[in-house]
């Protein structure tokens, strides 16, 4: 196997820990507020990561323009939809969690 | 040992029936929505798995751009009235209900059951003849030209569903939050992407999985989420322009199926040498015809009537 | 363990944690929750379809995952316009159940 195919597996598998955390940390974070960030931080970078991963084993122009406009939308779509949720959150008057 | 790939599809099918079974028993309107959301999502890629990427490329497009949006709006028109919890039926309704799902359960899998598993089907044909149909994607060419008629009523549909929605009324002015700066910029940054795309499926539907329903669906996308940020149509677009767009996709379909004919040739038997640019130019007026009747489904009812024109249009 | 395998491992992996993030949805509280619990599902759906792509050898997959990426923003976008709106009565009502 190549070495480009070796260097994107490993960027495919230092994905899977931000995947991991971005579904624990949705499922134990306390509020809304703090599940934002386990949603769009962890899980894009995971998927950057991936991306990354499949950009540096595909060796053709069109794939990797293909796989960064894919990065790119979600990320766009990833940060959008949590600040508009939140956005909404606030408005609605809810209070952040704090340590008790 | 298993492999990874058959642990995959246990763990898919799995997941739809629990989330079906989730969806359908959620006392919470928005947790079924959202469920629902989900399990559209899921269905795209049991498609995948099923090998038939036309198939999970519309469904991607139709669940994650329309139908989501869909039926949110409706719930959020719904508001909280409709949110109540259903009385439960009598206990012997409910046991006749679950034993006549059940026969029909049984049935339904009898019938699975006893069909042959290796079945051919129409395949071996419509590869023999791929070279008479004048596109490469199988899809495509049965749908466009082996089994046209069908697609060509399928039009028909489409155009009578949005009859029907706007013999019910005019569209609702919806209330809602005025969009802010980054729903705007999101908006301004997708819908340039979304013709784009829409234009890329449309053109790979010849060669790859793709073309006028998944390209149309993209693009109905787009006329959703501007829909959805608050952006006003051009009232001198809601006419007969929008009448015209929405008739398209049927009348030039239904055009060329009976221009063709003449000679032996019957309907929408197209004349050898011309099927890809036919196919091109049916496939071009259909993505649009289809995105306008999905946005135009979506915003749900009649344009309402300019207030500056008069109710009956004096100016005429 | 060929490399398609690989990718089909990770890819039930990715499906995994998507299991696991639908219990957000069940338990809610907020209906902003369950709809996280939607986005999060577009991301790893993505990721699941490029690594499907590569592993059943078909680049039709990233085209469905290039629409999937298009198109993940507009369920929420649904959501904060139309209904999650201002407070809400019902909310109350569906953290009890």
């Amino acid at each position: 196997m190549p070495l480009n195919e070796w260097i994107g597996l490993l960027f495919i598998l230092a994905a899977a820990p931000f995947f991991l955390a971005g579904s624990v940390g949705l499922l134990r974070f306390p509020d809304l507020y703090c599940r934002l960030h386990a949603l769009t931080k962890a899980d894009n970078i995971g998927l950057g990561l991936l991306i990354l991963g499949l950009m540096i084993q595909s060796l053709s122009l069109a794939d990797f323009l293909k796989l960064l406009l894919i990065w790119l939308l979600v990320l766009l779509a990833g940060s959008t939809a949590a600040h508009l949720v939140a956005r909404s959150a606030l408005r609605q008057g809810r209070k952040p969690w704090e340590r008790r | 040992m298993i492999s990874a790939l058959s642990l995959f599809d246990l763990v898919l099918i799995i997941l739809l029936l629990w989330l079906a079974w989730h969806l359908l028993s959620a006392r919470d309107l928005f947790r079924a929505t959202v469920l629902f959301i989900t399990y559209g999502l899921l269905m795209s890629l049991a498609w995948v798995r099923l090998k038939a990427p036309d198939v999970a490329l519309a469904e991607a497009a139709i669940g994650a751009g329309i139908t989501g949006a869909l039926v949110l709006v409706a719930l959020g028109r719904f508001g909280e009235a409709e949110s109540d919890e259903a009385e439960p039926g009598s206990l012997w309704l409910r046991g006749l209900v679950a034993s006549a799902a059940l026969g029909l359960f049984a049935l339904l899998g009898w019938a699975v059951w006893s069909l042959p598993t290796e079945m051919a089907g129409l395949k071996a044909q419509v590869f023999e003849r791929m070279g008479e149909s004048g596109v490469e994607n199988p899809v495509t060419g049965v749908l466009l030209n082996f089994r046209a008629w069908d697609t060509l009523l399928e039009m028909a549909v489409l155009f009578l569903a949005v009859l029907g929605a706007w013999s019910l009324g005019e569209a609702e002015e919806p209330s809602m939050p005025a969009p802010g700066e980054s729903l705007l910029a999101l908006v301004r940054l997708l819908i340039p992407l979304i013709v784009l795309v829409s234009g890329y499926l449309l053109w790979l539907g010849e060669t790859a999985p793709g073309g006028a329903f998944q390209g149309g669906a993209v693009l109905a996308s787009g006329f959703v989420l501007l829909l959805l940020a608050g952006v006003r149509p051009i009232p001198s677009l809601m006419g007969w322009p929008l009448r015209a767009a929405l008739g398209s996709g049927f009348a030039l379909f239904l055009v060329v199926a009976v221009a063709v004919t003449g000679g032996s040739r019957m309907l929408l038997e197209y004349p050898p040498g011309w099927e890809k640019g036919l196919i091109l130019l049916i496939e071009g007026v259909l993505t649009l015809a289809i995105a306008v009747t999905l946005g135009v489904l979506f915003a749900g009812g009649r344009p309402p009537a300019s207030p500056g024109a008069g109710k009956r249009g004096e100016k005429r | 363990m060929t490399m398609s395998e690989f990718y089909f491992g990770y890819a039930l992996f990715l499906l995994l944690t998507v299991a696991i993030s639908l219990i957000r949805v069940l338990r809610g509280p907020t209906s902003g929750d369950r709809m996280l619990s939607a986005q999060l599902f577009g991301t790893s759906g993505v990721g699941i379809l490029l690594l499907l792509g590569r592993g059943m050898e078909m680049p039709a997959l990233w085209d469905v995952a290039l629409v999937f990426a298009l198109l993940a923003a507009v369920a929420a976008v649904a959501f904060v316009q139309r209904v999650w709106k201002s407070g809400e009565q019902k909310e109350a009502k569906s953290d009890a159940s």
